[in-house]
C-alpha cells in the first residue's frame, strides 16, 4: 500500500539530489536543470498531499509552479547567454564580480 | 499491488535519473536524463490521479523547458568538460555537509509527523464522477483566479525580460 510518506520521501531524495547538483557543479546550466529537480520534487509532494488530503490546492498550485519554473528558466537562461557573450565562460566561479 | 510496483518503478527511475542529471560532463547529455527523468514524474502524477498535470508536465517541462536547454546548449557551443573540473571543490564540503542533514531532517518529519488536516470534498468516487481535469479547472477559474492572473501577467515579464535581457544593444 502507497502512503502519502512513500510519496514524502521519494520528494525528499529527488530534492537532495537537485540540492546536490547547485552545490557541486560549475557548469551554470547544469545548476538551473538541477533547479528544475527542485522544482519537480516539490511538485511531486504538492500533488501527493492533494491526493491523500483530498483537496484541490495542492494540484492548482502545482499549475503556478510549472507557470514560474518556466519563467525563471527563461530568464535564468537570458541572462546566462548575456554572461557568456561578454566574459566566454559557464562556470559559476568565474563571476564573481558582485562580491568584491 | 500494481500501484505499489508502478511507483516503485516511476520512483526508482526518476531518482536513477535524477543522479545521470548531476553526474554527466555533458551538457547534452544532462538535458536527455533531465527528459527521462521529468517523464517519470508525470508517470507519477497519473498515479496521484492527475492526468491534466502530467500533461501539463510533459507539454512545458519536455516540450519547452528542456528544449530552450537544448537551443541554449548549441548556441553557446561549450566543450567537453575534463574530469577533474566538473565538481566545484570549494563548496564540497558544504555539500557534503548540508545533503545528509536534509535528507535526515525531512525524512524524519515525513515518517514520524502526522497530518491533522481533515479530508476534503474531493474523494476518489468524486472524481471518478466528476472528472479530475474538469472539477481542477473549476477550483483554477473560480477561488483561484486573482493567482492565475498574476502568474500569467508573471510569465508574460520574464517573456520581455528574457527578449531584452538577450537582444544586441550598443548601435547608437
Amino acid at each position: 500500500m502507497i502512503t502519502l510518506y512513500h510519496y514524502l520521501v521519494l520528494s525528499c531524495i529527488l530534492f537532495a539530489i537537485g540540492v546536490a547538483g547547485v552545490l557541486l557543479r560549475r557548469n551554470i546550466l547544469i545548476v538551473l536543470m538541477s533547479l528544475e529537480l527542485v522544482f519537480n520534487s516539490v511538485n511531486i509532494s504538492l500533488a501527493a498531499f492533494s491526493h491523500f488530503l483530498q483537496s484541490m490546492a495542492g494540484k492548482v498550485f502545482v499549475v503556478f509552479t510549472i507557470t514560474v519554473a518556466a519563467a525563471e528558466v527563461a530568464v535564468g537562461l537570458a541572462i546566462l547567454v548575456v554572461i557568456f557573450r561578454q566574459k566566454k565562460t559557464v562556470y559559476v566561479e568565474d563571476l564573481s564580480e558582485m562580491r568584491h | 499491488m500494481v500501484e505499489a510496483i508502478a511507483f516503485y518503478v516511476f520512483g526508482g527511475l526518476s531518482v536513477l535519473t535524477a543522479l545521470l542529471v548531476i553526474f554527466q560532463r555533458d551538457p547534452v547529455r544532462s538535458a536527455i536524463y533531465l527528459v527521462a527523468c521529468f517523464i517519470q514524474v508525470a508517470a507519477l502524477f497519473v498515479l496521484l490521479r492527475s492526468p491534466f498535470l502530467a500533461a501539463v508536465q510533459v507539454f512545458v517541462y519536455v516540450g519547452a523547458v528542456v528544449v530552450l536547454f537544448l537551443f541554449v546548449i548549441m548556441v553557446l557551443e561549450l566543450k567537453k568538460e575534463r574530469f577533474s573540473e566538473y565538481i566545484h571543490r570549494g563548496q564540497r564540503p558544504w555539500a557534503l555537509f548540508i545533503i545528509p542533514a536534509l535528507i535526515g531532517e525531512v525524512g524524519y518529519l515525513a515518517v514520524k509527523g502526522k497530518s491533522k488536516a481533515s479530508l476534503g470534498p474531493y474523494s476518489e468516487e468524486f472524481l471518478v464522477k466528476q472528472g479530475s481535469t474538469e472539477s481542477l479547472g473549476k477550483v483554477l477559474f473560480t477561488k483561484y483566479i486573482f493567482p492565475f492572473e498574476v502568474v500569467s501577467l508573471l510569465l508574460l515579464v520574464a517573456l520581455m525580460g528574457a527578449i531584452i535581457l538577450t537582444m544586441k544593444r550598443g548601435k547608437e
